[in-house]
């Protein structure tokens, strides 16, 4: 049997979900960024809510999202996605508002939008991604970025004397009532990525249900950034930054 | 009958934006502009029109809100004083260059830095020349009495949402804080959901439906030319905006031979000044720009032939009087008179620095 025999609609175990375009993706081969967006257009396409979605892309790398899944997106100024969803659900109480921000944007430029609309409880999901390094601008030390972990402004490794401490936000957002739902995750392996699309559909229900806010961090890789080969960095995250960022729930309501 | 009521001007902008049918209102408290919340928290809108009011955790987030909700089709507004419309200029640049409708209203106090809060006119250039980054120009109205802050709530909606652009209410601390008489406007419901999909359905995210493509609110656009491109089609906008929105007001100028060029509250005290220095038998006239951008260029040049002399008077070091030299381009001697820091001009200091300046000097 010709693997062309094979190949025939009835004997397809995967698609790709009709929600991401056919876009070329500007994301580096390997990047979480990929993995996360194919995993949030399913959801919402299963859940049936694209017309009712509507999207805040942030400053950085994924700042280009609204090209890649197909649904009513606002663009952002950097860390103030927070701030447009807090409007946008207010005004449509009704829909489906997310964020999708990365760290330098979520937990430096932007952490007074992040803890207020989540002290608010504003009805939405944060999709947060911490690959602990400014992706777009070149690889420098973002807030998260590890000790001694090297980047284009920590050259010689982040130090605590000159560059203070990785901002764990995750746990401060846990301590927020207006939190929901406040999940840990990552996506570098098929199991991770079933947990990860768990998660999101769980955030995406507790919207509908009107629980307050949903925040998901995924704890991602930037091998441009890191300056190793996908695989490489897939085994970097797991050595250096799972201990740090340890995968799992802080809170689910 | 009418209804009429006493208010001050930052109510008078609260009881507007209830009965122009608007849809949000994000603010942050700052003196002297604080009422406007505080309005609009007392009176409850969301039970009475639906509209909603959040008091935001900074200025910057409040114009973020507006952002959001003027990218989703909605009537969306904030206001603050100077300190605080710097801090908003980063989303006001966006929401310039992302085209959405929206109203600011500025209650200006002096500066610069934290300055003062005493009323002044010190952030002309901020409003009219672009204030944040870019190419881009605020629709600038300058209310002179309570009344005016009242009609240019919606009159600035209007506006913004025929242009697609920022609006701006050019205020200040006077005329913020006083009270006067304000006949006041008919409810004008808030347009449904149905509805602003069927007005702006072409460009507001309301959620993407299968007979039209996403809708995307930014102002990125990473190709140069594509980026010039919009840079022209914004720069016609106000080309249009220039021909077509000019609005100012002429007040003893048919037999002037001097002329007084003033703004808002500036401009009350220069109407005063011109019936002190009509007593003396000066003859001297007052335009008032409504529109500060855009400017009444053409006004000025037409008393060109008439008058001798122009004096600009604003509380300011002198911002407005550079528009009024564009517009006289050396034809007539102009000068400036203004007090700064929150002090504000005597109608008596404005005849003498009208003697001393332009009819002596």
């Amino acid at each position: 049997m010709d693997v062309k025999d094979i190949i025939k609609e009835e004997n397809l175990v995967y698609g790709k979900t009709k929600l991401l375009t056919d876009n070329i993706m500007h994301y580096c081969p390997g990047c979480t960024h990929g993995v996360v967006h194919k995993v949030l257009a399913e959801v919402i396409d299963e859940m049936g809510i694209q017309e009712k979605t509507i999207g805040v892309a942030p400053v950085g790398c994924s700042v280009l999202a609204y090209n890649y899944i197909d649904i009513d997106w606002h663009e952002a100024a950097h860390g103030r996605a927070p701030a447009l969803a807090t409007a946008i659900n207010r005004l449509y109480p009704d829909k489906y508002v997310f964020t999708y921000q990365g760290d330098g944007d979520l937990a430096s430029i932007g952490t007074a939008e992040i803890i207020h609309a989540c002290n608010r409880g504003e009805n939405i999901v944060v999709i947060f991604i911490n690959n602990g390094i400014y992706g777009m601008t070149g690889g420098q030390m973002a807030p998260t970025s590890i000790l001694d972990m090297p980047t284009s402004t920590t050259p010689y490794g982040r130090k605590v004397e000159l560059n203070g401490y990785p901002l764990k936000i995750t746990d401060l957002i846990a301590q927020l009532p207006g939190t929901c739902y406040v999940t840990r995750q990552s996506g570098h392996t098929p199991a991770a990525v079933r947990k990860l699309k768990k998660a999101i559909t769980k955030a995406f229900e507790n919207v509908g249900k009107k629980k307050g806010t949903s925040f998901i961090e995924v704890v991602s890789t930037c091998n441009s950034g890191w300056k190793l080969s996908p695989v490489k960095a897939n085994e970097w995250m797991v050595e250096h930054m799972f201990p740090f960022y340890p995968i799992g729930d802080f809170k689910d309501e | 009958m009418a209804d009429y009521k006493l208010m001050k001007g930052n109510e008078a902008i609260a009881e507007a934006a209830i009965r122009c049918g608007c849809d949000a209102y994000f603010g942050y408290p700052i003196t002297p502009q604080s009422e406007v919340l505080e309005t609009l928290m007392a009176r409850k809108p969301w039970d009475e029109t639906g509209m909603i009011v959040l008091q935001a955790e900074s200025e910057v987030a409040a114009i973020n809100m507006v952002y959001g909700g003027a990218g989703c089709g909605k009537k969306v507004m904030t206001s603050s004083s100077s300190p605080g419309i710097s801090l908003k200029q980063e989303g006001i640049s966006y929401i310039a260059g992302a085209e959405l409708p929206c109203l600011i209203v500025n209650v200006v106090r002096g500066g610069p830095g934290l300055g003062t809060i005493q009323p002044a006119q010190s952030d002309y250039f901020q409003s009219v020349k672009g204030g944040g980054h870019g190419d881009y120009r605020l629709i600038v109205l300058a209310p002179a009495s309570v009344q005016e802050m009242y009609d240019f709530v919606n009159l600035g909606f209007e506006l913004a949402f025929k242009y697609r652009n920022p609006a701006l209410i050019l205020s200040d601390g006077v005329i913020g804080q006083m009270m006067e008489k304000v006949q006041l406007g008919s409810y004008k419901p808030r347009l449904t959901n149905e509805e602003i999909v069927a007005r702006y359905g072409s460009w507001a995210t309301t959620g993407k439906t299968h007979d039209r493509p996403r809708n995307i609110i930014t102002s990125l656009d990473l190709d140069p030319y594509r980026q010039e491109q919009f840079n022209l089609k914004l720069q016609k906008k106000y080309r249009e905006i220039e021909e077509k929105e000019v609005r100012f007001e002429k007040i003893a100028c048919d037999d002037a031979e001097y002329l007084l060029v003033a703004y808002g509250s500036a401009s009350r005290i220069c109407q005063k000044a011109v019936d002190l220095a009509r007593e003396k038998g000066i003859k001297v006239g007052l335009l008032r720009p409504i529109t500060l951008f855009p400017y009444p260029t053409k006004a000025i040049r037409e008393m060109l032939g008439q008058v001798k002399g122009i004096l600009a008077v604003e509380m300011s070091a002198g911002q407005m009087v550079e528009d009024v030299r564009l517009a006289v381009d050396g034809k007539v001697k102009v000068e400036h008179f203004g007090r700064m820091g929150g002090v504000i001009a005597t109608p008596n200091e404005v005849v003498a620095a009208l003697e001393e300046k332009i009819i002596k000097g």
